[in-house]
């Protein structure tokens, strides 16, 4: 069944070296306006796939492909990320 | 220094066992030595990761139990065709050693700044990274008012209910059962629906901060409830784990 | 840094790993049967329902679930593996033999990109879709395939990883020259033979 965001803390903290489940991230199909905690996930299969919760559009893709994260952010119009403070 | 708390979270570090709890029959929580811990927020969690002899590793993640302040707590709830679960609430032992990251989450966490009324819906083992927030509001004196709904099988099924029982004021615990009541039983019964947040959630007037933890399905019945009770959704925070 | 042992813990061992001699290289036997997934479960009513093959933009055939449920059928077991590392040995289903569809058009094509509801799509050779290896199957394990496993129909490539096998199908699309499928364009081999171990691109 899928998840959400929050499931993938940890594996987006080793690939961008921040906290990003608070990140608002714009849906590049519909535009919906979501942190990345409250987007739909799917991590048990040969990627992560990340979609949009209101139309299920792609945002993210994630492979891992010998050791390297293989990120794809094509679905995402906008990511806004507050800075890490002190 | 910013830099280097996130370095400290983004590597994985050796926890080494201190004690181990059972919670109920199938719920164990297990505190962790952790040199250098940075300190962590209410409903973060951990990435624990297991490694056997030949090599093999698994990963998971678990709501941080305690508060803090306090010693670093996971509490897992075993399931029966698990792979790392049944070895974390039957094998491990005090001194044995497991890598684990973190803290991580950011979007469903709660301190005092955060404010209220608060509302937390727990289904079943979703009640540990609640436990935590209101274990974090008692230690920092918060008056913020709040109310836990707890969603369980059975009152054996029910984790930490002792120390919820205890919580009187304007931090108030209420359960439903769904499968079974014991006799007498003066809590609810059956599965979270709009007659029971009818005597628990605070209107939507009060602008109120909804925290809902546990299987997927459960997560999502409960958010549609709030959401058509006008919650707004930025306030209808949610964390989703693995199953039914 | 290597990691610490954590004292008594193994993977989890089912009955099916004393079938080894079996296993591609990097697999273990399962007995259970993962679902895994890129994307929410459809549910097509079989009365909306349609597998099509295309080329260039026009659809060439387009059977019905009736229509397709005429077609001729064989039950098989096969063993299937995962890209993740799981192998399922002995599996039982029923299914159409690709060739009963392909025969039904021109077929001038060297490779086919098969789609299925929800967006996912997957590349493969004509000729591993030929010759007694795929099926468009609609029956696992004796039962309807269920929503979670790929039914109503899912392709059935078992001498491929299992993602070549894509579920909730709706047709392949004919093409002269290969294109990357959904897993293939995120760092996936484009063949995926299990048994030369091709798991990413350039293995």
């Amino acid at each position: 069944m899928a998840l959400d965001g929050n499931a993938i803390g940890g594996l987006l903290l080793e690939i961008f070296a921040a906290e990003m489940t608070s990140a608002e991230a714009t849906c590049a199909a519909c535009g919906a306006v979501r942190p990345v905690a409250e987007t739909t996930v799917y991590h048990r299969g040969p990627g992560t796939v990340v979609r949009c919760r209101s139309c299920t559009s792609v945002l993210m893709v994630i492979s891992r492909v010998r050791g390297l994260n293989c990120v794809d952010l094509s679905g995402i119009e906008v990511l806004r990320v507050r800075p890490a403070s002190g | 220094m910013a830099g280097t708390a996130v370095r400290r979270r983004l590597s994985w570090v050796v926890a080494t066992v201190a004690t181990v709890t059972d919670e109920t029959d199938s719920v164990r929580t297990i505190a962790l030595d952790l040199p250098d811990w940075p300190g962590h927020q209410a409903g973060q969690h951990l990435d624990v990761r297991l490694t056997a002899e030949d090599g093999y590793s698994a990963e998971r993640s678990y709501s941080i139990a305690s508060a803090d302040g306090e010693p670093v707590a996971i509490t897992v709830e075993r399931l029966d065709d698990g792979e790392v679960s049944p070895y974390l609430t039957q094998e491990l032992r005090p001194g044995d050693q497991m890598e684990v990251r973190g803290p991580i989450g950011s979007w469903f966490t709660w301190g005092p700044h955060d404010g209220g009324p608060l509302l937390l819906i727990a289904g079943g083992s979703g009640v540990v990274p609640l436990r935590a927030i209101l274990r974090h509001r008692q230690r920092s004196g918060s008056n913020v008012p709040a109310r836990l709904l707890y969603s369980s099988r059975s009152l054996e099924d029910v984790i930490y209910r002792e120390e919820l029982d205890q919580y009187r004021g304007n931090a108030e615990v209420r359960y439903t059962l769904t499968r079974r009541q014991p006799p007498r039983w003066d809590g609810f019964a059956g599965r979270v629906d709009d007659a029971m947040l009818d005597r628990i959630a605070w209107p939507a007037s009060q602008r109120p901060l909804a925290f809902i933890c546990g299987p997927t399905r459960f997560v999502e019945a409960v958010a549609e409830l709030l959401v058509a009770r006008h919650y707004p959704e930025s306030r209808v925070k949610t964390e989703r784990f693995g199953g039914a | 840094m290597t990691s610490p042992v954590s004292r008594g813990f193994h993977r989890l061992s089912r009955p099916g790993d004393a079938q080894a001699g079996k296993l591609p290289p990097g697999q273990h036997a399962t007995t259970d049967f993962p679902v895994l997934s890129a994307g929410p479960t459809p549910h097509t009513p079989l009365q909306e329902w349609s597998f099509s093959i295309r080329r260039g933009g026009k659809t060439l055939r387009t059977w019905t679930w009736p229509e397709f449920m005429d077609l001729p059928a064989e039950t098989v077991t096969v063993d299937i593996h995962c890209v993740t590392r799981w192998s399922k040995l002995g599996t039982v289903w029923r299914g159409v033999p690709v060739p009963a569809l392909l025969n039904q058009v021109a077929l001038d094509a060297q490779y086919v990109l098969a789609f299925s509801d929800g967006g996912y799509t997957t590349n493969l050779p004509v000729k591993d879709v030929t010759g007694g290896q795929a099926w468009l199957a609609f029956d696992y394990d004796g039962q309807p395939l269920p929503p979670e496993h790929g039914g109503p129909a899912r392709l059935l490539v078992p001498h491929l990883y299992f993602w070549k096998s894509a579920k909730w199908v709706r047709g392949l699309e004919l093409l002269d020259h290969d294109q990357p499928g959904f897993w293939e364009n995120y760092g996936y081999n484009n063949y995926g033979d299990p048994w030369r171990e091709q798991r990413y691109a350039g293995d």
